[in-house]
């Protein structure tokens, strides 16, 4: 039964995999490079659900790790000339070293208090970028197309600006990190942190050091987060300030809390539904952040375990 | 200017902003303190005093009807918000974050909706000039310092003399204990969220004749109130009060000497530090 179970969960999240590679040759170009951006956050909720669905901590600052991942490939590719790969991986490298630094110093909270901290921290982060205006470029940001050297992949050139390598980039990254996360929760060290999130002190009581494990969630969080604004900035190849800004913090939250907390397969969702309806409001009016606002209450008033909780509440009960 | 020229700016403007700021906080330290939850959206009933305060100074009777109307119309719209949203989730730590998150957009975008994105001044309701020997220096900043120490004064009176604030203290203290002794929780709950929300209105008000009135303004509002808040102790008056003058002549110092963002990084990593290694976290009970 366990067995069948198993594979029930590897074979769907697969399956959705194999349906987003067929996606590409279906849906017209523009929803091709919906779906490219939606996957490429979609890694950035991922990360975020790590942290919020498993170990149970509420950030407000992950646009820090985002934007630590986007800044360390855009700036390596602006001023050193770095090739994608290396640029990628450093990206990787930058963020995961940030939220080291961060979980060190702000483990010690919990709760609201950890809220208030990482927003405080990925504040000072932004203005920082702005302060620094003369390397980041500030508000206005910088281009790096034109300056990136294309892949190469069977002796054949993979151009950036190509939307199919875009989307196809992004795939391999979400892919990645779905079933990273995917064999995380269930692994023991996932059971743990569900362990920590229940309960920490019965869990300190059987052993186990709580910290250490929200410290390693917290270290695979922002280095999903990283990956994420690092593919990201290098399939649409602009960096700037706003990226940093609450707002981008605010983001993951609401995608992974429509979605469903604490589900494998919830930030895709959430993320491809808001990046949806924020597109269409968007083109209706400049107001379109109000949708923002308005979902984030109705999930919490009335919805709080998003779409795929409440799915796996009423039918399916073994969905990760 | 000379260097003291400078100093004495800087003192000058960290003063009067050290007394907006006192306001604005002391109404989120309120909410703080007695309801035990953060108010993320405190900034915006900040920003909504200030618009509604050019809507009256404008078209509808003056900025002084302004000074009444924008805490009576931010603080029953913060009342309809206790009543409507965090009465419903149970005034729950994390979950009220997100709704006051979600309160926050909402206001922003229909300000923006409705004001639009402009950046708009008020004319000062009185004028006149202060010289100093380095500089002139407007009259109505100081009348702002002045009308912001009387508010403070009369909320500290409301606070410790009258019912209400016997109510708001007993449900402070022991929210079970109080409502045992038949204080209306809920109805306490409610007058504090409004209340708090009419003072940051009032701040807000009072700073579009130096500041404009947009409809951002609010994140900065309710970031350096945090700060206040955190620095000077949870609901605490006094603390506040002295962390909104250290705040605002810091900012100032730092503003004229080197530059406002570093002034407000510094503020911002100042205050993390704070929350990280202040044992028991930011409700005193939460630490493990």
């Amino acid at each position: 039964m366990r067995r069948t179970r198993a594979r029930a969960v590897w074979a769907l999240h697969l399956a959705i995999i194999l349906l987003l590679l067929g996606l590409q040759f279906v849906v017209p170009p523009f929803h091709q490079v919906m779906l490219a951006r939606i996957m490429a956050l979609a890694v950035y909720a991922i990360g975020y659900n790590v942290l919020l669905g498993y170990a149970g901590l509420m950030s407000l600052g992950h646009a820090m790790f985002f934007a630590s991942g986007m800044y360390a490939t855009g700036l390596t590719i602006l001023y050193f000339g770095f090739g994608a790969g290396a640029a990628f991986g450093l990206g990787v490298l930058a963020s995961a070293g940030m939220a080291t630094a961060l979980g060190l110093v702000t483990l010690r909270a919990s709760g609201v208090s950890f809220l208030i901290v990482t927003m405080m921290f990925s504040q000072a982060f932004y203005l920082a970028t702005l302060y620094f205006n003369e390397i980041t470029m500030g508000d206005q940001g910088f281009i790096i197309s034109g300056l990136l050297p294309p892949l190469w992949a069977g002796g054949r050139e993979l151009a950036f600006s190509d939307p199919a390598v875009k989307y196809n980039l992004a795939l391999v990254v979400f892919a990645l990190c779905l079933l990273l996360s995917l064999w995380l929760t269930r692994s023991p060290i996932g059971r743990v942190l569900v362990a920590v999130r229940e309960n920490e002190e019965r869990t300190r009581l059987l052993g186990y050091n709580p910290l250490s494990y929200k410290l390693l969630a917290l270290i695979v969080s922002g280095s999903i987060a990283g990956a994420s604004g690092s593919i990201y900035t290098l399939m649409f190849s602009y960096v700037g300030s706003s990226f940093a800004s609450i707002l981008y913090s605010i983001y993951p939250l609401l995608w992974t809390l429509l979605g469903g907390t604490g589900t494998t397969l919830g930030p895709l969702l959430g993320t491809a539904l808001m990046t949806y309806v924020v597109d269409i409001a968007s083109g209706l009016t400049s107001s379109y952040l109000l949708l923002v606002g308005a979902t984030l209450l109705i999930l919490i008033m009335w919805f709080p375990a998003g779409v795929m909780g409440g799915i796996r509440a009423r039918w399916v009960r073994w969905l990760p | 200017m000379s260097f003291e020229g400078h100093l004495f700016l800087a003192l000058l403007e960290g003063t009067v902003t050290g007394f907006v700021l006192a306001l604005t906080a002391l109404g989120l330290s309120l909410v703080f303190g007695v309801m035990r939850i953060v108010n993320v959206a405190h900034g915006e009933f900040f920003m909504l005093g200030a618009v509604i305060a050019w809507y009256f100074s404008t078209m509808l009777g003056g900025f002084l009807l302004a000074l009444v109307a924008a805490p009576l119309i931010v603080g029953g719209a913060a009342f309809l918000a206790d009543r409507l949203v965090l009465r419903r989730i149970e005034y729950k730590p994390e979950s009220t974050i997100v709704a006051t998150i979600g309160l926050l957009y909402i206001i922003q975008q229909l300000v923006l909706t409705v004001y639009g994105p402009y950046a708009r001044p008020v004319p000062a309701p009185v004028y006149f000039r202060l010289d100093f020997p380095w500089f002139g220096y407007s009259g109505y900043k100081l009348v702002v310092a002045g009308v912001s120490a009387a508010l403070l004064v009369a909320t500290w009176l409301v606070v410790s003399r009258t019912t209400l604030g016997l109510y708001m203290r007993a449900t402070q203290q022991d929210r079970e204990m109080a409502q045992a002794f038949g204080v209306s929780v809920h109805r306490v709950y409610a007058l504090v969220f409004a209340l708090g929300a009419g003072l940051a209105a009032i701040a807000g008000a009072l700073v579009v004749p130096v500041q404009q009135a947009h409809y951002l303004m609010g994140l900065d509002a309710l970031l350096m109130s945090f700060v206040v808040v955190i620095i000077g102790g949870l609901g605490s008056l006094g603390g506040t009060l002295a962390a909104a003058f250290l705040i605002g002549v810091s900012d100032g110092v730092v503003s004229v000497f080197f530059s406002p963002t570093l002034a407000k990084i510094v503020a911002t990593l100042l205050v993390a530090l704070v929350l990280v290694f202040r044992t028991g976290g930011l409700f005193g009970e939460e630490g493990t």
